[in-house]
C-alpha cells in the first residue's frame, strides 16, 4: 500500500523490458538501448533542471551542477506521488482556506513599541548604529 | 531522587518537606548530565533554573506560588523566549536572541513553571525522525540506535529520560504524537487556534499546533488549559472560553467509538502494532461500549494533500530567512541578490529547501491550480469526511505510528518512507481537530507502542477524560 513509485525504478523495469524484447539480458544489449532508456528516463521527470534553475530563482536559493540533479530527481519524484490527488473528484468543491473559526478579529489600533530599536538590531548580522547594512544595490 | 509521575506527586513531597523545588533542579539537572549523549538540549538553563527555583520555594513558604510550581519544563528549540537563544535547530538561525516570550511559554512562567532549557528537534519542525537538525540527531533513550521520532524528538526524550516533567513540542503534522508514540510519553496537539501560536517559529500556519509532552494526563490537562484561550498577538487564536481541562470530567456513558479498518488491516503496519491496538478495541467492546470500524476514503490522499499544503506555506514563512535582519549571512556575497540567495544555500538544510522549493513550484503561476487549490479542495473533503465520522462517534482511534522507533539512518534518501511515518498523524492537522497520543504497552524488544484518539474541535476535555480511562486499564 502507499508505496510511491520511484522514478529510478520505472527507468529499470523499462530497461529490462527492452531487454526481454530482445530476449537477451541486460548487459548484452546495445548501447543505444541505454541511451533511449535514459532519454525515457529524463522524460519521465516531472521536471528539468532549467526548471529547478527558476523556482531556485524565485525562492532566492542556488544549486550547483550537483545539488541541481539532486534537487530535479528529488522534486520529481515528490511531485509524481502528489499527482496522486488528480484521482479525487473535486467539482465543485470550494477550496477550504482558513482554518481558524474566529472571523474579523479586531483590536484598537493604538501605538505601543513592542520592541525598542536597540533589540530589533540586536540580531542583524551587520548594522550601523541606525539601520540594517547590505551590500549595495542602487546604482 | 524518585523519577515523578505527575506535578501532583511532586506537590505532595513539596509540602511535605521532602524535597525543594530546588533539589528538585539539581535532579534533572544532573540527569541532563548523565543523559547528555541523548542530544536532547541545544542549551541548559543551569543558573536561571536555580535561581527560578529559590523563588518559588520562597514564595510557597508564604502560599504564594501559582499553578505550576513544582513543574520543570524543557521547550522545544521553535519557542520564543526573552533574551534566550533560538535557532529551530538550523544553520540560518545562528546566535539568535529572542526578542520576546512566546504567549505559552509566558502563561507557563507566570505560574511558575521553571524553564529548564531548550530541546533539539528537526530543523523548522520539518522532520520525522529528529535527524534533520543542525545540531546532530536526537537517540531514543530506550535504544541508543533508533530515532526518538521527530520533529519534537528532543522534547520527547526529555521526557522520555527524566530530564524535566513536562516538554513543550509543535505539531504541524504529527510532532508531538509520533515522537510521543516512539518515546513511551504522553502527546497531545490541540485543537487547531486553541492556543496561541506568537512567539512561535511557523512553518505551516494553517497547520500549526503547540503540543504537550507529559507523563501523565492530569498534568497534560492542566497545561493545556494554563496555555489555551485568548490572547491579543493572535488573530487567529480561538476565543472560546477554555474549560477547565484539569478537572476532567467523568466518563459515565457508554461511548461510541469507531477505529480506522486500515490502521488495523493495512500490510503497512507493523504486526505488533496492530495487535496492541486490537487489543484495546477488545477491551473496549468487553467494557460493553459500542465500538465499529469504518473506512476513511481519502487515507490515500492525505499524505499528498499535507505535503502540497505546508510546503505551499513553509515557502512563504522561510522566506523571512534571508541574512539581512538576523541570524546567518553568508560572508562570500557582495551583490544583494547573491547575499540572499547564498545565506539560504548555506544556512538552510536539504530536507528545508527540498520544502521551499516544492512549495515555490506548487505556488507558481502555472500550477497553483493544479497543486495548491487542488490540495486546498482535497483537504476540504478530508474535513467534511471527518467531522462525518465524528458526528457519529466519539473518538477516532488508531495507532499513532505504523511502526515503533526505526533505527537511525533507516529512511536516508528517501524521503518518502520517512512521510509514511506520519500517515495517521496528519489527518487531525488537516482537519483542525485534536489527538492525543498515550503509551499502550510495547513490542518484544520493549519499544513503546502509541495510540492515537481524535476527537471534535474543542473537544480535548472528553478525549482526556478518555485517555484517563484507557491508562487506568493498562
Amino acid at each position: 500500500m502507499l508505496a510511491a513509485p520511484r522514478i529510478e525504478h520505472k527507468a529499470h523495469a523499462i530497461y529490462a523490458w527492452l531487454a526481454a524484447i530482445a530476449g537477451t539480458g541486460a548487459q548484452h544489449l546495445p548501447i543505444e538501448f541505454l541511451e533511449l532508456t535514459i532519454l525515457v528516463y529524463l522524460w519521465a521527470m516531472k521536471i528539468d533542471e532549467a526548471t529547478i534553475h527558476k523556482i531556485a530563482h524565485l525562492a532566492r536559493l542556488e544549486f550547483d551542477e550537483k545539488g541541481a540533479a539532486l534537487m530535479t530527481q528529488k522534486v520529481s519524484q515528490i511531485l509524481e506521488w502528489m499527482d496522486k490527488l488528480n484521482e479525487v473528484n473535486t467539482d465543485n468543491v470550494q477550496p477550504l482556506i482558513h482554518m481558524s473559526e474566529e472571523v474579523n478579529v479586531f483590536r484598537d489600533d493604538t501605538a505601543f513599541n513592542g520592541i525598542t530599536h536597540q533589540e530589533a538590531l540586536h540580531n542583524a548580522p551587520k548594522k550601523d548604529s541606525d539601520y540594517f547594512r547590505v551590500p549595495k544595490f542602487l546604482g | 531522587m524518585k523519577r515523578y509521575q505527575s506535578l501532583s506527586e511532586v506537590k505532595s513531597d513539596l509540602s511535605a518537606g521532602k524535597i525543594s523545588c530546588e533539589s528538585l533542579t539539581n535532579y534533572y539537572l544532573e540527569n541532563i548530565e548523565k543523559k547528555k549523549h541523548l542530544n536532547v538540549y541545544h542549551e541548559v538553563y543551569t543558573e536561571e533554573a536555580l535561581q527560578k527555583a529559590k523563588e518559588v520555594d520562597a514564595k510557597l513558604k508564604q502560599g504564594k506560588a501559582g499553578r505550576l510550581a513544582g513543574m520543570v519544563i524543557g521547550i522545544k528549540d521553535v519557542l520564543c523566549h526573552k533574551g534566550h537563544g533560538l535557532q529551530a535547530s538550523s544553520k540560518i538561525l545562528d546566535g539568535f536572541v529572542s526578542q520576546f516570550t512566546a504567549s505559552a511559554v509566558q502563561r507557563l512562567m507566570d505560574e511558575d513553571a521553571i524553564i529548564i532549557g531548550r530541546q533539539n528537534c528537526d530543523e523548522f519542525a520539518m522532520g520525522s525522525s529528529n535527524e534533520n537538525s543542525a545540531f546532530g540527531p536526537v537517540l531514543n533513550d530506550i535504544d541508543n540506535t533508533r530515532v526518538p521520532g521527530g520533529s519534537s524528538g528532543g522534547s520527547a526524550v526529555a521526557v522520555q529520560a527524566d530530564t524535566c516533567l513536562a516538554s513543550l513540542g509543535s505539531d504541524t503534522g504529527g510532532s508531538v504524537r509520533q515522537p510521543a508514540s516512539f518515546c513511551g510519553t504522553i502527546g497531545l496537539k490541540p485543537t487547531y487556534s486553541r492556543i496561541s501560536r506568537y512567539g512561535l517559529v511557523a512553518y505551516a500556519s494553517s497547520f500549526d499546533t503547540i503540543g504537550i509532552f507529559a507523563r501523565s494526563i492530569e498534568d497534560t490537562a492542566l497545561l493545556l488549559e494554563i496555555m489555551s484561550g485568548a490572547d491579543e498577538y493572535d488573530s487567529t487564536v480561538s476565543t472560546l472560553p477554555v474549560p477547565a481541562f484539569s478537572k476532567l470530567p467523568e466518563l459515565n456513558k457508554k461511548l461510541s467509538i469507531c477505529y480506522l479498518e486500515e490502521g488495523i488491516s493495512s500490510e503497512g503496519v507493523n504486526e505488533e502494532v496492530r495487535e496492541k491496538t486490537r487489543a484495546t478495541i477488545d477491551w473496549l467492546r468487553a467494557q460493553g461500549h459500542d465500538v465499529k470500524p469504518v473506512t476513511f476514503s481519502y487515507l490515500d490522499y492525505i499524505l499528498p494533500t499535507y505535503y502540497i499544503l505546508t510546503t505551499a506555506e513553509a515557502s512563504s514563512n522561510l522566506s523571512r530567512f534571508d541574512g539581512v535582519k538576523y541570524g546567518y549571512r553568508s560572508p562570500n556575497a557582495h551583490s544583494l541578490e547573491t547575499l540572499y540567495k547564498r545565506t539560504r544555500s548555506e544556512g538552510f538544510g536539504i530536507e528545508v529547501q527540498k520544502r521551499i522549493m516544492l512549495g515555490t513550484f506548487v505556488l507558481s503561476a502555472s500550477y497553483y491550480d493544479a497543486y495548491y487549490t487542488k490540495a486546498q479542495k482535497v483537504r476540504r473533503l478530508i474535513k467534511e469526511e471527518t467531522d462525518r465520522i465524528l458526528s457519529e462517534y466519539d473518538f477516532i482511534l488508531l495507532p499513532t505510528a505504523t511502526t515503533t522507533a526505526f533505527k537511525l539512518g533507516q529512511h536516508a534518501g528517501d524521503e518518502l518512507s520517512m512521510y509514511l511515518a506520519d500517515l495517521f498523524t496528519v489527518q487531525a492537522n488537516l482537519v483542525g481537530i485534536p489527538a492525543m497520543s498515550i503509551p499502550n504497552g510495547t513490542d518484544k524488544q520493549g519499544l513503546p507502542i502509541g495510540l492515537q484518539i481524535m476527537t471534535k474541535s474543542f473537544g480535548e476535555a472528553a478525549m482526556l477524560s478518555f485517555a484517563d480511562y484507557l491508562l487506568r486499564q493498562q
